[in-house]
């Protein structure tokens, strides 16, 4: 044992950002975005079950407090509520934690929303493993709950980029959304790609000829300075940007996978049930016989702790992932 | 019913709770003609609201019948799917839907499915079933026509049963923390649950002592009681500042002897000979 103990990290507050220290970034992005639209569309609204501040929602309601509804510590009636607008003609936006919002008001989500086809877009913070408080607050199974409700569209955003160009085209599309937002101080990491977010496709960011990382979410980030660290060992690594995860692009999807390169897939979300078994499955049915090997989180409930632990410790960190990569070559 | 509605057949000068004494004759009636098809059903729900439900659609809702989606029309949502028998009952009644179509319930390829949905049956604003859903759908309906200026009223029927649902819970207490006066919740305490008596499952008394405490204005009336229905209607439909409650005690299976007297089962049987007793049971009720 050393004899000097080393700092251990805490776990981050609630409100943290999940930018690196020196990452360019951009204030709220989903409450700006929100704003902007809402001031050209009516029809928008907006509703929180008493985490409007935690969510980047606050940002609305303060400057369009007649648009915004407060529903308190209640996910069930919130979606109620919403489906109840959205029937009446307006376009609800409804926040809070993915953990809530999925686990706890599914059965309202899935009758009151998902079966009318009505347009409420649900936008939900924390999603996967960006908080350190352990599975009450570890949405890390949302996507495998949310896969599963007909019709339901579900996007993962990268950064600012994403989630700035995402909103109008989440009024837009006429029926459920549920996005996994990120909140506070967001990364800026696509402006710097000939890039633009469509809802329904995916993009490819960089391409290479040894290795293809199929990404969605913050991972997508890491993806990229995996690939960066990598070019300096003379590997060649394409990344593929799945922002939506359904209805999932596979045509892009499969026309990438099928090329001859060893495939990760890496999502902030269980192993199970999430986009590395969304592209599995659009293979098998397709017939394209390529070994996929998934980076995400384990099928177990994660212990709490600091970020910057426990995604080294599950094998999400940009470092665990780039020995991965190399290893396989 | 506003003006547009069809005139029920009653003569000239016959008072209101006449009109709607009969048009609860005829709901109990199509109830029956629909459980008939199935030979057993949600029969005994649907006599025991007959009366309240004659009460909205032969008079207290401002519907069009033949533009159910009319932007001004009162929206009454059915949380409690199974009492759909009693709905398309009334909805014939209303001229909503053919009297005809009736024959259809619960078979293949029918607009009128065992449990209610808005997909499927003109008229039907939410689909009910999965219980402690209508009253949180109320509220953003009720939100949403304040927001048009929209005077509607926005009604729920809702079961002694789902008070037991906590997102009931959820909604009441929304209800009355955004102020809602147009919500009016018509809750059907008929104390029969799936599992047996409703106090003896999971006890939901006092049930209008517990609106009255989040907020709510409420009146308690024997639901089967016509003129007790409609003058607490009105009373509900003119206050102002809160939301408001209509707590209804019925009894399972009314207007039929036979069937009021029988066990209380949330899921009725009745057997092959016993359609044309209950006919001429209900008929000799409603003329005596």
């Amino acid at each position: 044992m050393s004899s000097t103990t080393a700092k251990r990290l805490t776990s981050d507050a609630m409100i943290a950002s999940i930018a690196d220290a020196g990452a360019r970034t951009v204030q709220a992005p989903l409450g700006h975005a929100l704003l902007r639209a809402a001031r050209e569309d009516p029809r928008v609204v907006g509703l929180s079950a008493d985490l409007a501040k935690y969510t980047d929602m606050h940002v609305f309601r303060d400057a369009m407090p007649d648009r915004f509804y407060q529903m308190g510590m209640a996910e069930q009636v919130m979606m109620g509520t919403a489906a109840g607008l959205a029937q009446e003609g307006f376009v609800p936006f409804a926040s809070t934690y993915s953990v809530f919002a999925t686990r706890r008001a599914y059965d309202f989500l899935c009758l009151d929303i998902a079966e009318p086809e009505l347009n409420v877009n649900v936008v939900a913070a924390l999603p996967g493993l960006t908080t350190g408080y352990g599975p009450s607050h570890q949405a890390t199974e949302d996507i495998a709950l949310l896969r599963g409700i007909p019709g339901m569209t579900i996007v993962d955003p990268c950064d600012s980029v994403d989630i700035e160009q995402a909103v109008p085209q989440l009024i837009a599309h006429e029926g459920p959304t549920y996005t996994r937002i990120l909140r506070g101080a967001v990364p800026t990491v696509l402006d710097e790609y000939d890039y633009e977010f469509r809802l329904g496709r995916a993009a490819r960011l960089r391409d290479g000829e040894d290795v293809l990382l199929v990404s969605s979410g913050l991972m997508t980030e890491r993806a990229l300075r995996v690939a960066a660290n990598l070019e300096k060992d003379r590997v060649d690594v394409a990344v593929l940007h799945v922002p939506t995860i359904k209805p999932l692009d596979v045509e892009t999807v499969l026309a990438e996978v099928g090329r001859d390169r060893r495939v990760f897939v890496l999502e902030n979300h269980s192993v199970v049930g999430g986009l590395f078994e969304s592209v599995a499955s659009a293979l098998v049915q397709r017939g394209v016989h390529r070994q996929v090997t998934p980076i995400g989180l384990p099928d177990a409930f994660l212990d709490a702790g600091a970020l910057p632990t426990l995604h080294d410790r599950y094998g999400v960190s940009v470092e665990r992932i780039g020995a991965r990569v190399r290893d396989s070559l | 019913m506003n003006q547009t509605a069809a005139e029920p057949e009653v003569g000239i000068g016959a008072t209101r709770t006449d009109r709607v004494r009969d048009a609860a004759y005829r709901i109990r009636a199509n109830a029956l003609t629909q459980g008939e098809v199935q030979g057993q059903g949600y029969i005994g729900q649907a006599l025991g609201i007959a009366d309240v439900l004659a009460a909205l659609y032969a008079d207290h809702l401002n519907l069009r019948p033949e533009d159910p989606e009319w932007e001004d029309r009162d929206r009454f949502l059915l949380s409690i799917g199974h009492y759909a028998i009693a709905l398309y009952a009334a909805l014939a009644e209303a001229g909503v839907i053919p009297v005809e179509e009736l024959s259809t319930y619960a078979t293949d390829d029918s607009r009128l499915p065992m449990s209610g949905m808005s997909t499927y049956t003109p008229g039907m604003e939410v689909s009910g079933g999965s219980l402690g859903h209508g009253l949180g759908v109320a509220v953003g309906i009720a939100l949403g026509l304040r927001r048009k200026d929209n005077p509607a009223h926005v009604y729920n029927l809702l079961s002694d049963g789902e008070l037991s649902e906590g997102s009931t819970w959820e909604a009441v207490q929304a209800c009355a923390h955004h102020g809602l006066d147009n919500v009016i919740a018509i809750v059907d305490m008929n104390r029969q649950v799936a599992d047996g008596p409703a106090q003896e499952v999971m006890g939901t008394e006092p049930a209008d002592e517990k609106f009255r405490v989040n907020g709510w204005h409420v009146l308690r009336v024997d639901g089967n009681d016509v003129d007790a229905v409609l003058t607490a209607l009105d009373e509900l439909r003119s206050h102002r500042g809160s939301p408001k409650a209509l707590i209804c005690d019925t009894v399972m299976g009314k207007g039929i002897p036979m069937l009021e007297s029988r066990e209380k089962l949330h899921f009725m049987r009745v057997a092959e000979d016993e359609w044309q007793i209950a006919r001429d049971q209900l008929k000799e009720g409603h003329e005596a």
